[in-house]
């Protein structure tokens, strides 16, 4: 069995997303090929070759005029043709680029997997729909099976390969380049990808209130902060911070719900999280329902005192 | 200019979604379906363009049952000017690379300057058939995207990644993915709704490959075990560190 996996990269390495869908990889076993697009690619081939890389196709001098998701596809494509399996993270990247593999190659893929399962039968997936509220197992005839794997879902661990890089190029002329890159203003890890996630909702009872869910979600040290939205739609926050239906769906280690109901489509957007903490005023509210955790209480009294006893707790 | 943008008929985002009998599919009983909200986007945004530039024409396409012909007629309400609806069973269960299979002989014939999808429906949560359909045509394909302006033969899309909004300066015709942020979808007024029932909806020829996806079985997730209230107000947050770090362990 071969599987490919693509492995996103920036100037702090390869992404922590990619080293879950190799570890994953290995886990289903073969042999395992990663691919690195991109100048600078080749600085990640040794953390793909701790996580279980054989061998490395490194494409460094593609897109050297700036990040073109096609051109990007035509690499990929080049290196997964052949292989039982194309894995990919379903990260803004990878959901950007895999159907474009998928369609170079002519075949179906497979969205966001939280499970897979490589058998005589053939490969199957796991995926979720409705924003988590139902889920679908789902098989494919197409060769390579392809899939992007829901990120903080699958372990990343080191597990060596033999890591043994090939520089590779491609032809084409790109159709779609970057030109520039706005970074935002304040710097924060995404909520999609943050191992904590802290939300606020409607009962953070303004944006001038903000500031409590920002200082708590610092406490934590490698928290992201979000929305419910309810608050996005009242312009209190940006949209890219909505969790839930319409927004986005993460599965955090710890969850945080500051002032939010929990409409059902915010729960399908968060329940799948390890841990959820829940601190509402409303003893009844359906957040409740879902957390591990809750403190029937008012988040301006309760938010100070936990964001410093968090910091007491970490020692930080 | 002429826009054309792909749309899908979803369940509403308030759906409690049940498993039907067949155990692959949603219980459509009592479910309401909506225009995707995604696809709202895409709609207000080929309005908006054509109204910038003064001239052209918005046309929606979708790949439906003839239910979905009542989300067609929400964007002529809106404003576009015809819609044209690719016929099949059952366009919930279509894998994206059929549907994006017939939506590419659609673009062929119709030959737009540019094509508007939502970034994804809310029902499968694919967010494929965009990309998968520039791929098709070779077009450039910009997803998810949250600012767009119109040049003479090129387009600026802006779109939200994960490290900060990315810029583009693209040739036409393209594909454009849309995502919340983008603008306000406006409501259709009773003039719109009225216009509407004149505009042209037709139906028109694609073929649906078997892309050989097969589902296996739609479950729901499995209940959360039950958690529990620690206390109320700040004084139940030593009890809430003690838990955080005792049984979860995430401190």
């Amino acid at each position: 069995m071969n599987i490919t996996v693509y492995v996103e990269h920036d100037a702090s390495g390869a992404k922590r997303a990619s080293l879950e869908a190799l570890s994953e990889a290995r886990r289903l076993g073969g042999s395992i090929t990663a691919v690195l697009v991109g100048p600078g690619g080749s600085d990640a081939a040794p953390a793909a070759a701790a996580h279980g890389a054989d061998a490395i196709a490194c494409y460094d001098d593609v897109c050297a005029d700036g990040w073109s998701t096609d051109l990007a596809s035509r690499a990929v494509a080049q290196a997964a043709e052949g292989a039982d399996a194309l894995l990919l993270s379903a990260t803004s990247g990878g959901r950007d680029l895999a159907p474009r593999v998928a369609a170079r190659l002519g075949v179906p893929m497979f969205s966001d997997v939280t499970r897979l399962e490589a058998g005589d039968d053939g490969w199957k997936a796991h995926r979720p729909v409705y924003a988590g509220k139902a889920s679908l197992s789902v098989s494919g005839s197409g060769s390579p099976f392809i899939a992007t794997l829901r990120p903080n879902v699958f372990a990343a661990e080191e597990n060596a390969g033999a890591g043994t890089v090939e520089a590779r190029t491609v032809d084409g002329a790109a159709l779609a380049t970057v030109a520039d890159v706005k970074e935002p203003g304040e710097r924060t890890l995404d909520v999609t990808e943050a191992p904590i996630v802290v939300s606020g909702g409607r009962g953070m009872g303004g944006p001038e209130n903000w500031g409590l869910v920002l200082d708590l979600a610092e406490a934590f040290g490698n928290a992201a902060h979000g929305a419910s939205r309810a608050v996005v739609d009242a312009g209190w926050r940006d949209h890219s911070e909505q969790v839930g239906q319409t927004g986005k769906t993460v599965a955090p280690t710890l969850y945080v719900a500051c002032g939010i109901s929990g409409a059902i489509q915010h729960l399908a957007g968060m329940r799948t999280s390890k841990h959820i903490v829940a601190i509402n005023s409303d003893a009844e509210a359906p957040i409740f329902k879902v957390a591990d955790y809750g403190i029937v209480g008012d988040v301006h009294e309760v938010l100070p005192v936990l964001a410093e006893a968090v910091r007491a707790a970490r020692g930080a | 200019m002429k826009i054309l943008v792909c749309i899908k008929r979803v369940p509403a985002t308030d759906t409690r979604v049940k498993v039907g009998a067949d155990g692959t599919s949603l219980d459509p009983s009592g479910v309401q379906y909506v225009l995707n909200p995604y696809c709202e986007f895409a709609v207000e945004e080929a309005l908006r363009r054509v109204e910038a530039v003064g001239e052209g024409e918005v046309v929606c396409l979708t790949v439906g049952s003839q239910e979905a012909e009542k989300e067609l007629r929400t964007c002529l309400a809106m404003g576009a000017d015809r819609a044209l609806r690719v016929p099949c069973d059952s366009a919930f269960a279509l894998p994206p690379a059929t549907v994006a299979q017939a939506l590419a002989e659609v673009v062929r014939a119709e030959a737009p300057d540019l094509v508007l999808c939502g970034k994804q429906a809310v029902d499968r949560d694919n967010a494929q058939t965009g990309a998968y359909l520039a791929t098709l045509l070779d077009w450039p394909c910009v997803t998810e995207a949250v600012a767009l302006e119109i040049g003479t033969g090129t387009a600026h899309v802006e779109r939200e990644a994960d490290a900060g909004h990315e810029i583009f300066d693209i040739a036409l015709p393209a594909v454009v993915t849309c995502a919340k942020g983008l603008n306000e979808p406006r409501y259709a007024n009773l003039k719109g709704i009225m216009a509407a029932k004149k505009k042209p909806l037709e139906t028109v020829e694609g073929a649906l490959a078997d892309s050989g996806v097969v589902v296996h079985a739609m479950e729901l997730p499995p209940g959360r075990p039950a958690g529990r209230i620690v206390g109320e107000g700040a004084d139940a947050v030593p009890a809430l560190i003690e838990a955080l770090q005792t049984e979860a362990k995430v401190l």
